[in-house]
């Protein structure tokens, strides 16, 4: 069985030496990142610096836009933060229960994925409209989901759900049960095993899991203008203002707005993935 | 360990498309067009193909792309080859001919100002029109909702727009006037779709709103196919929506279908082509084809973008680019 | 070397039985509820409502939507593209895994923020991002215009779209599975005279497999179904640039629903064909693992 020894501190010095294809994965990698994505993003820069500094500025903090992008990114941070809970919780019962029809949910979990965005947006509308089957559970509870910000939260929880459970699904497969078994043959309980021994060793993946939902589900536009009824300063999101920029063919506009989202959610994914740095030095690798 | 190998097998198990083989004898056209004239342009082309084989024994093909009418000019000016461009608003053809890929003046070279056909904007409302919706003064009634897409991402929507405004502008005798009207209206607004296609699904499957903002071929449509749940009212007066038709000079020349385009638009005209734009609800330029099909649309006085707004440049600049009109409705609360 | 090609983890004793002493069964099946609750909630009834609004009309309607000569064409216009942008990724994928997870260098925090940045990309941006370059007005517009080479509003555009949007998948899939594996078993095998491709495929390859093949599943999935970035790039021309995501938004757009949630529902059954590789491999995983011990 795997043991997880934990390193040396005299490995980590020497390992640049020792593994082979530093040089070969940091060139193709730069490489390859550079030509899909990098470049063309520079050509989204340039065509916002058409905006001179002070036009940027003014459309950048107009009430409108600063509206969207607090629609958008909070909108995207609560339906990521959903996520974590619901994807750890569906990721453990897949790996480790045995139950009919796991094989099947399983395959679902895709589903987001390979639904087109719009598809998407269309059918979760049909559930949670007051006509739909569950729309018409919750009315009289006073919940409205679709044309709220809740609907938009529920686009966002469906579009990033693959990937809270995907990111901590092989994780948590790779991680044997010796150690559980190790911690409860001590004493532990079942709570103080899980909590202390298994979840900081998937705290790392549950963090990769938040920050590629989160990265998703901000700039998404298909599924939400569908759900959310896209009111100015209520459910407007950012995408939509960049639609509508380009739709009076204000490229530099557009650019600008998008400009905009890219750095700010450049900004929170260092932050995440500091956090996530962090957190795999303090399980050891 | 053989799975790597699996995988890749398995995903270039792909079927990789060929491209079409090009004979002498046949012509391809691409007719670039907004959404809701897909059924139009199905019965137009075989129709026209068939006439123009007759006269010239070539054969015509002609490629469709369907869209929001200002994502399908920005497609064009960004490289998009289309032949023919059929959208709908003369704005958005505008926006091509600045990018140098056909005259300025285009709007005078086919008859009609380019429109072989115009639609207006109608009110669809529920079965038994419960709230009463018969004019446009009915729709900023306190507790009426109003179903519209957004003018900034769709033209349909700026028809809509400038309908109503129209019609403010003639009852308040101002532009203060108007624009306080068209403000209450969109408060009546529970949600602005991003597309027409979109509000549809809002009033027609979600159940939400007393009344749709539509084109009146779109509700004729709706009407035919669920005559118990919606009826159409038409307002005493509404706005002439003239969707423009042009070559798109350049792309035309290079593929040298100049002739085949001119004439494709052309055919438009024709009383044939007015008897399948006739049966598709638009209503047709030709006063015999009119008169012959007058009975299936609602009778109402049109005034026209031109006589109201001036010309549709202005019209989008004062309107619909940022802090225009349309944004001065919506203030933060 | 050998123990770790031969414990592939589907093959470990019975995770199941080791853990039925470790939490109460009413724990386990509560879990198990609430896990199925949202499922059922967020996956199926939106899986119900696509199938149910596809045979609505009957399931001869259902064959004759699927069987349009356009839609096929479709079809086939989205596997060319996922043959070429998910292999890239996933060649790119396992070179930045192994670069990140492997080695310490300056700069190592901004690159997996980098690798994660076209997913926060809006898929509206990502296609016009293409555009500005390529286009007509773009920078390289007019010259590819003389060239004759068309990338925008054909195939070459799609796929590049397409390949922008599944970017990070398996890159940040095998990122926390390698990371979690160490350095250790590799060094061990160079120490004792291993080459680096062999590295990779003894040691490495054996551990990350099950990140890897999620990695690709996810990538898989996401290529078929992706709409916002390849609707700016492809210029929709029904039979020739549609996909699939794109012939059936035209179709509802047409107010043909039944057709567009019929195509739809093959692209849902599409992805859970790769599910079904995913089982078969896990399947011979197991067998292999009992062969060698």
């Amino acid at each position: 069985m795997v043991t997880r020894a934990l390193p040396l501190p005299h490995v980590r010095s020497r390992a640049r030496q020792i593994l082979p294809g530093f040089g070969l994965s940091l060139g193709y990698t730069v490489f390859y990142l550079s030509f899909i994505v990098l470049i063309p993003l520079a050509a989204l820069v340039v065509k916002a610096s058409g905006l001179a500094p002070l036009e940027f500025w003014t459309l950048a903090t107009s009430p409108r836009v600063l509206s969207g992008l607090r629609v958008s990114f909070s909108s995207a941070l609560v339906a990521s933060m959903l996520n974590i809970p619901i994807g750890l919780l569906i990721a453990w019962v897949l790996v480790r229960y045995e139950f009919p029809g796991k094989r099947l949910i399983d395959a679902l979990i895709d589903l987001p994925f390979a639904l087109p965005t719009a598809v998407a947006g269309i059918t979760l509308t049909t559930l949670f409209a007051k006509t739909g089957w569950v729309g018409n559970l919750l009315e009289p509870l006073g919940i409205r989901v679709a044309y709220t910000q809740l609907g938009i939260v529920l686009a966002l929880v469906f579009i990033g759900l693959p990937f809270a459970v995907r990111s901590v699904q092989p994780v948590l497969e790779g991680l044997g049960t010796e150690v559980e078994e190790a911690a409860l043959s001590l004493g532990a309980s079942w709570g103080q095993t899980f909590s202390r021994v298994i979840l900081p060793q998937l705290l790392p993946a549950i963090l990769a899991g938040f920050t590629l939902a989160f990265a998703r589900t901000v700039g998404e536009y298909g599924s939400v203008i569908f759900i959310s009824g896209n009111l100015p300063f209520k459910t407007e999101i950012a995408p939509l203002l960049i639609v509508a920029q380009l739709e009076s063919y204000n490229y530099a506009g557009a650019a600008a707005i998008a400009v905009l989202m890219l750095g700010l959610s450049l900004i929170l994914l260092v932050l995440a993935n500091l956090a996530q740095a962090r957190a795999s030095k303090v399980v050891g690798e | 360990m053989k799975f790597l190998p699996t995988l890749v097998i398995t995903s270039l198990a792909a079927v990789i498309t060929s491209s079409a083989l090009t004979q002498s004898n046949t012509v391809t056209l691409l007719n670039v067009s907004y959404d809701p004239t897909r059924e139009l342009y199905q019965a137009i082309n075989p129709a026209f193909s068939k006439t123009y084989a007759a006269k010239t024994g070539k054969t015509v093909t002609i490629n469709q792309s369907h869209g929001g009418s200002g994502a399908q000019a920005r497609a064009v000016i960004d490289g998009l080859e289309a032949d023919v461009v059929t959208l709908a608003l003369a704005w958005d053809i505008d926006a091509i001919a600045d990018k140098g890929l056909l005259g300025k003046d285009w709007q005078y070279l086919l008859g009609n100002n380019s429109s072989p056909y115009t639609s207006t904007i109608v009110f669809l409302v529920r079965k038994g029109n419960p709230k009463g919706i018969k004019d446009w003064d009915d729709l900023v009634k306190p507790g009426v909702q109003v179903i519209t897409p957004n003018p900034k991402t769709s033209g349909g929507a700026r028809w809509n727009f400038l309908a109503a405004w129209g019609h403010a502008l003639k009852k308040t005798g101002s532009e203060a006037g108007a624009k306080a009207f068209v403000g209450k209206l969109y408060q009546n607004v529970p949600v602005l779709d991003s597309g027409a296609r979109g509000s549809t699904t809002t009033f027609v499957e979600r159940g939400i709103g007393d009344v749709l903002l539509a084109w009146e071929n779109e509700a004729i449509l709706a009407i035919r196919e669920q005559k118990d749940k919606f009826e159409i009212v038409a307002p005493p007066t509404s706005i002439l929506a003239e969707p423009p038709v042009a070559v798109v000079e350049k792309n035309a020349a290079k593929h040298g279908t100049t002739e085949v385009a001119k004439a494709y638009l052309q055919f438009l005209y024709t009383p044939e082509g007015q008897e399948i734009i006739a049966k598709n609800y638009y209503r047709p330029r030709n006063p015999s084809v009119a008169k012959k099909y007058a009975a299936q649309f609602p009778k109402l006085k049109f005034f026209t973008l031109r006589s109201t707004f001036g010309n549709w440049r202005d019209t989008q600049k004062k309107f619909f680019t940022d802090n225009g009109v349309f944004d001065q409705i919506y203030q933060p609360r | 070397m050998r123990r770790a090609v031969a414990l592939p983890s589907a093959a470990r004793v019975s995770p199941l039985k080791a853990h039925s002493r470790a939490e109460p069964l009413w724990l386990k099946w509560s879990l198990i509820g609430l896990a199925l609750f949202f499922v059922v909630l967020l996956l199926v009834l939106p899986l119900v409502t696509v199938f149910y609004e596809a045979l609505r009309a009957g399931i001869s309607r259902y064959g004759a939507s699927i069987t349009d000569p356009d839609a096929l064409k479709a079809i086939g216009l989205t596997l060319g593209v996922i043959a070429i942008a998910v292999p890239l990724n996933t060649l790119f994928g396992v070179a930045a895994a192994w670069l990140i997870a492997k080695f310490r260098f300056p700069g190592r925090s901004l690159l997996i923020s980098l690798i994660d940045l076209p997913l926060a990309v809006s898929p509206v941006i990502a296609g016009l991002i293409y555009v500005l370059l390529f286009g007509r007005q773009g920078v390289l517009g007019l010259w590819l215009e003389a060239q004759n080479i068309k990338i925008i509003f054909a195939t070459p555009g799609i796929a590049l779209a397409t390949t922008f949007v599944t970017f990070s998948f398996v890159a940040r899939e095998l990122i926390p599975v390698m990371q979690s594996q160490g350095r250790e078993e590799e060094e061990a095998a160079v120490t004792l005279g291993a080459r680096g491709w062999q590295v990779f495929r003894f040691v490495t390859l054996p551990n990350v497999k099950w990140g890897l093949l999620y990695g690709i599943i996810m990538c898989n999935a996401r290529a078929m179904g992706e709409f916002g970035a390849v609707s700016v790039v492809s210029g929709k021309i029904r039979g020739l640039t549609a996909t699939v995501p794109l012939q059936i938004e035209m179709l509802y757009n047409e107010y043909n629903t039944v057709s567009a949630f019929a195509i739809a529902s093959l692209l849902a059954a599409l992805a859970l064909v790769t599910l079904v590789v995913k089982a078969l491999l896990e399947w011979r995983g197991k067998l292999e693992a009992k062969s060698q011990s």
